[in-house]
């Protein structure tokens, strides 16, 4: 019993928080509320840290299925038995850690950022809500289990996204979010039934053993189902071909954008594949497929990125690029190398984003050019310069220094500098995938040096020369809620990566997560760490740094206003306009879309089911005008009728005898 | 002839008096005396059958239809006073309300 509600405690926390905050949210206050969200956050956080605690004392063997617990029968039909139930073991604990841990620094964050928002208490309701619905897909035992949190942070994201829903494109960012990731969530659950077809099970434990012991019998089955939750992991990861929900996703407010789509939610992709790496293990053609889907995601991504002007649309590229990297590392099999890069990406990326926060808060709030002093965010209301356009910015290096130089680190730990936590997740990465599968390691190479080009053209742009703006020019550094976040995600984006899977046999223990995740994951080969390609990759990432610094310097700045990238000519539009697969989209499904709609509503509803209804109104209406008259009102008509009635029936008994 | 038949005329005449008076006056208190003359024609026919087969039955329904005919004359004038209360007229022409 303790153990059971051991294991929920990091569920139910938030979710204390989300009750309290819906229903007192108003009467507790901004700071009341704020501080009550973080709390409950703070102490899921403590939660999954006992729990940490006690998995360690577990014994550490292949195929332990760590800290379980069932709390009650969940669905009970026919064949189909599927528990309430919750594991723990040493992939979720991590992602546990990092969505309570990162969530609570993103928590205090927001108590900064929104402050004076008219929603204020909603926000957390729904951030908490968010948190709770994370672990359930983290901590569940079965696919199904996994499946409710995953329809719940798509709910969270769809809330979240849309904010600020009084602002029209908001509220269409988050149904284009929702709407993408039901198109892959019809995959996933055909997956998940799939499974159940084939394994009469949905539990992990109970799934994979079967997968283990029946191998070959299975490996069509498994093929399938393998393809389907991998499209189910492209909508939730934003993997081409739908990833054109991700970067509409920054409508939402900026602490969203880190904690949703960048840190946690995004990634829930690397971990279902990373979960049921046994399946995909046994599809070959399915690894092929997610090799080259996520190499060509990262690619793709990596090349818009280069050209946004949007200070977080940068980043959101940026992230499907990243969540690229990781699918490719699942699909040559480096799971433990996509699980790294996914904390080290959790860590640098928030950063990244509560960074651009911090930016667009100092220049849309600063005291001397406000437009409004109580209003929240939004735009709407903001008359001015659109607070988000790297073009209005420069010059923030003095005026926002902590932000400028955690934001630096961040960048660098993206770029992939050594020794910052980026780089070795990715070094991880780049070595596996030459291992075993030469296109998708070119893929990402390019993409790794594109990587370093457009976070250092975005740095050089927001922060170096002069303020290209009057905001930019008064803006001023955020308050401490803001910044001391960022200085703890700094710290773990320099050192994450080194304590974290610390290649090396010397000081620190070696190769430290890819170890703990042998229970989960399997004895994998560690990739060994190449110096060479580390070498040339470092190398790399710095000169194309350095370019973006110069090429910026001299052609954009105070007094030349011009992108030196527009002299790629038909790659720049290429890359300006998103590989136009919003129009491709439009084209392909919006405009067929509404045409059959349109066809549905004026010609089928209006003529057909409009007209059958309307009828049978319209019947009964002339019929009543014809039979009204009947109805005199004078009783001696009423008495002769009744008369005649009698007459008729009594002449009837008569004459029939 | 058997001076049942004569009864039975008698209550057949009252009968139709009756119903012509319903349907010819225009006084609802009028209509109302036809409505007992005609309970009373039946009443006739009751008894005048129970005589001819010598049996209680037809004289009991009389009971019967006297205090129905009571019950209904103290409802029926009752709604009738009220009537002309409100309206001051008791012509059922005019109470056309509910004319369709």
């Amino acid at each position: 019993m303790t153990m059971d509600l051991q294991i929920i405690l990091p569920v139910l926390f938030p979710l204390v928080g989300v009750l309290v905050n819906s229903f007192f949210g108003r009467r507790l206050g901004e700071r009341g509320s704020g501080v009550f969200a973080s709390l409950m956050v703070a102490l899921s956080f403590g939660a999954s840290v006992l729990l940490l605690r006690q998995l360690s004392a577990q014994p550490h063997t292949e195929g332990a299925h760590g800290l379980a617990s069932q709390l009650f029968p969940w669905i009970q039909v026919g064949t189909l038995s599927v528990p309430f139930g919750f594991q723990v073991d040493q992939l979720s604990i991590l992602l546990m850690l990092i969505i309570t841990g990162v969530g609570l620094l993103i928590h205090i964050y927001a108590t900064g950022y929104m402050h004076n928002d008219e929603r204020f208490p909603r926000f957390f309701v729904f951030l908490n809500l968010f948190i709770s619905s994370m672990l359930v897909l983290v901590m569940g035992d079965s696919f199904l289990m996994m499946f409710v949190g995953w329809e719940l942070v798509g709910l969270c994201s769809y809330l979240l996204i849309g904010f600020w829903f009084s602002e029209i494109k908001n509220s269409e960012a988050g149904r284009k979010a929702f709407v993408v990731n039901r198109i892959g969530d019809v995959a996933f659950v055909l997956g998940i039934l799939l499974i159940f077809t084939t394994f009469g099970s949905l539990s992990y434990t109970e799934v994979f053993k079967a997968v283990e012991e029946r191998g070959a019998e299975v490996a069509a089955a498994v093929g399938t189902i393998t393809l389907l939750l991998f499209i189910g992991a492209t909508g939730k990861s934003a993997q081409l071909p739908l990833m054109v929900w991700l970067p509409d996703a920054m409508a939402g407010p900026t602490p969203v954008s880190a904690l949703i789509h960048a840190a946690t939610m995004v990634t829930a992709g690397i971990y279902m594949m990373a979960r049921s790496h046994v399946m995909f293990e046994l599809a070959p053609t399915t690894q092929t497929v997610v090799g080259v889907v996520g190499g060509l995601t990262a690619l793709v991504a990596g090349v818009i990125a280069l050209t946004q002007w949007d200070i977080k649309k940068v980043l959101a590229y940026s992230t499907v690029s990243q969540l690229g990297f990781m699918v490719a590392a699942c699909g040559v099999g480096a799971y433990t190398a996509a699980v790294f890069h996914l904390l080290t990406h959790a860590f640098f990326k928030a950063l990244l984003f509560l960074g651009s926060g911090s930016v667009i808060h100092g220049i849309e709030h600063n005291p001397k050019t406000a437009t409004h002093a109580t209003g929240g965010h939004g735009g709407g209301h903001h008359q001015g310069i659109d607070p988000q356009d790297m073009r209005n910015m420069g010059g923030l290096k003095s005026r926002m220094k902590i932000t400028f130089i955690t934001y630096l680190i961040g960048g660098l730990a993206l770029a992939g500098v050594p020794p910052l936590a980026g780089f070795w997740s990715k070094d991880e990465i780049l070595v596996s995938a030459s291992q075993s599968n030469s296109l998708v390691f070119w893929l990402l190479a390019v993409t790794a040096v594109l990587t370093a080009f457009y976070t250092m053209r975005q740095i050089r742009l927001v922060f170096f020369g002069e303020p290209r703006s009057r905001e930019a020019w008064h803006t001023i550094e955020s308050g401490p809620q803001m910044t001391i976040p960022l200085v703890i995600l700094a710290v773990f984006s320099v050192v994450g990566g080194v304590v974290i899977n610390w290649p090396f046999e010397a000081i620190l223990p070696a190769h430290a997560l890819s170890h703990w995740l042998e229970p989960v994951l399997g004895k994998l080969e560690v990739a060994h760490f190449d110096f060479g390609m580390a070498g040339i990759f470092s190398l790399l990432a710095i000169v194309a740094m350095a370019a973006a610094y110069f090429m910026y310097k001299r052609s954009y700045n105070e007094t030349v206003k011009q992108e030196p990238l527009e002299k790629l000519g038909p790659l720049y539009a290429l890359s300006s306009n998103k590989f136009y697969l919003d129009d491709i989209y439009r084209v392909l499904v919006v405009i067929p879309f509404h045409g059959f709609a349109t066809v549905f509503a004026q010609v089928i509803d209006k003529n057909g089911i409009d007209a059958v209804v309307n009828g049978i109104g319209g019947a009964v209406r002339n019929a009543s005008l014809v039979l009204r008259e009947i109805q005199t009102g004078f009783v001696r008509s009423y008495g002769l009728v009744m008369l005649l009635g009698v007459a008729v029936l009594v002449a009837w008994f008569v004459f029939t005898r | 002839m058997n001076p049942i038949n004569f009864i039975v005329a008698l209550s057949a005449i009252l009968f139709a008096i009756g119903v012509l008076g319903v349907l010819t006056r225009r006084n609802a208190i009028l209509i109302f005396m036809s409505v007992e003359l005609m309970l009373n024609a039946a009443n006739l026919a009751f008894v005048a059958f129970a005589r001819k087969w010598g049996e209680l039955d037809g004289q009991m329904f009389v009971f019967f239809v006297m205090t129905v005919a009571a019950a209904e004359v103290a409802v029926g004038l009752a709604l009738i006073v009220t009537i002309f209360r409100t309206r001051r007229s008791t012509d059922v022409d005019d109470l056309s309300q509910l004319k369709g």
